[in-house]
């Protein structure tokens, strides 16, 4: 077992793990945080797409010993007062789901999306969403989301 | 999927890794960013008894200017290596391969130096590299050494780093006012490459001065087309030129056959990227 420090979604963790357990189950089974979701178990799909100091990365593709000394977001950090990440409120105006499995991790990349790029074309969003599948094919409307969120002041709230 | 148990290493020196390295022998495995290590191990492809992660190490992490080369520290990320302005003007063709590596998640942890050394002849950094003429840095218990990157890969997921030893830097002679392009063919997005062509030309009053081409998932390691790179030379960048020398960008080569394509379709691929490539990269 290591012992490991780190921030998620602003609190500080002290916990002891196997090197082997994976951030996404670190954040799943030991601290509950179910938000984040597992898909496809091979680093494809993204939906289990958080932040690490700020930037996007497949969790499943992180071990949680790499995070020890670091900071994550997940999906369940980004409401503020209970109000929603700008980003949150364009996926629900714009309908951006189907079945919503994916959403988590859209959401978290199209966040970081923004972060990189604060005005980017219908084109740089789709490119800076390869790495996320929606298996209902909803891609549409999440692009049109990422737009809203682009034009109403997402990128000052962006930061997470 | 949950990787077997292992021990972990977390060194914060090149030095500390390298004791590590000696005491850990057979049974170690070296992790960089660990985007293609850990779906292996994950899935029980591989099961090392001790993992040595490099991420801790900031003197691998890094871009300077060394004169008249362009040095990366092995552990520097793919994002990093995109928003360097001097590998974009002095090694082009990185930087346009670079884009097309996997995903921006992937790309914010994946290392030049870990995707060099797991040598995959499907990743994308392998050809830019031997197209640019890269020096590679191994560090052992004896000090630093460099190889060329003709003698860098050395067959499937094998290079020239022995046991013991880690890929430290590599030294990209400046390639400055080269015009360059990345040619990558696949299916779906960030898809491993089916076949992909990493061109760099350097192009006066419209003639072809000089070209280098490297190819990717052509043979077991990345391929330089060297025919290809001397038919060029001298030759206008108009279509048919180019087209009548990249007639030959399969000849040599020796490419896998799968579901995505047989050795066959995949040499026509290698001939029709190259022309793309090349006449992309001269401005045509």
């Amino acid at each position: 077992m290591t012992r490991i420090n780190v921030t998620v979604d602003g609190v500080g963790y002290e916990d002891e793990v196997e090197p082997r357990t994976l951030l996404v189950h670190y954040l799943r089974e030991s601290l509950g945080k179910t938000g984040t979701v597992i898909g496809c178990d091979t680093s494809n799909c993204g939906a289990c797409t958080v932040h690490l100091d700020g930037r996007s990365v497949k969790s499943c593709n992180v071990l949680a010993v790499q995070a020890d000394g670091h900071e994550v977001t997940t999906i369940e950090g980004l409401a503020q007062d209970g109000e929603l990440h700008p980003m949150q409120k364009a996926f629900h105006n714009c309908h951006a789901l189907q079945c919503g499995y994916c959403t988590p991790g859209m959401i978290m990349q199209a966040i970081d999306v923004l972060n990189e790029n604060p005005d980017p074309s219908e084109e740089q969003i789709r490119v800076g969403l390869e790495g996320n599948l929606c298996r209902c094919t909803g891609y549409h409307n999440i692009v049109k989301a990422v737009q809203e969120a682009a034009g109403s002041g997402a990128k000052e709230g962006a930061q997470s | 999927m949950i990787p077997a148990q292992f021990d972990y290493l977390a060194p914060t020196s090149v030095a500390d890794a390298l004791s590590a390295l000696a005491e850990a022998g057979d049974d170690a495995k070296v992790m960089g960013g660990g985007q293609s290590l850990l779906p292996i191990l994950r899935m029980r492809l591989n099961a090392p008894e001790k993992i040595i992660d490099l991420g801790r190490i900031e003197e691998l992490r890094g871009i300077r200017d060394e004169g008249d080369h362009v040095v990366i520290g092995a552990m520097t990320t793919y994002a990093d290596v995109l928003a360097s302005d001097l590998v974009r003007q002095h090694a082009g063709v990185l930087t346009d391969a670079i884009t097309e590596v996997a995903d921006p998640q992937i790309r914010h942890r994946g290392t030049v130096g870990g995707a060099l050394v797991h040598a995959d002849p499907a990743g994308d950094v392998g050809a830019p590299a031997l197209a640019l003429d890269t020096e590679f840095v191994i560090t052992g218990p004896g000090g630093d050494r460099t190889v060329a990157a003709a003698d860098f890969f050395v067959d499937l997921f094998e290079t020239a780093v022995g046991e013991g030893e880690l890929l430290t830097s590599i030294r990209i002679p400046k390639h400055t006012g080269w015009g360059s392009r990345y040619e990558k063919f696949v299916r779906v997005a960030h898809q491993w490459s089916i076949v992909a062509v990493a061109a760099t030309v350097r192009v006066e009053g419209g003639t072809i001065a000089e070209a280098r081409i490297g190819l990717t998932n052509m043979g077991s390691t990345p391929l330089r087309a060297t025919a290809v790179e001397q038919a060029l030379v001298g030759r206008a960048a108009t279509d048919d030129a180019v087209r009548e020398a990249c007639a030959a960008a399969a000849d040599g080569t020796n490419p896998p056959s799968d579901l995505n394509g047989d050795a066959d379709y995949r040499k026509h691929l290698a001939t029709v990227l190259t022309r793309r490539a090349v006449l992309a990269a001269a401005g045509g």
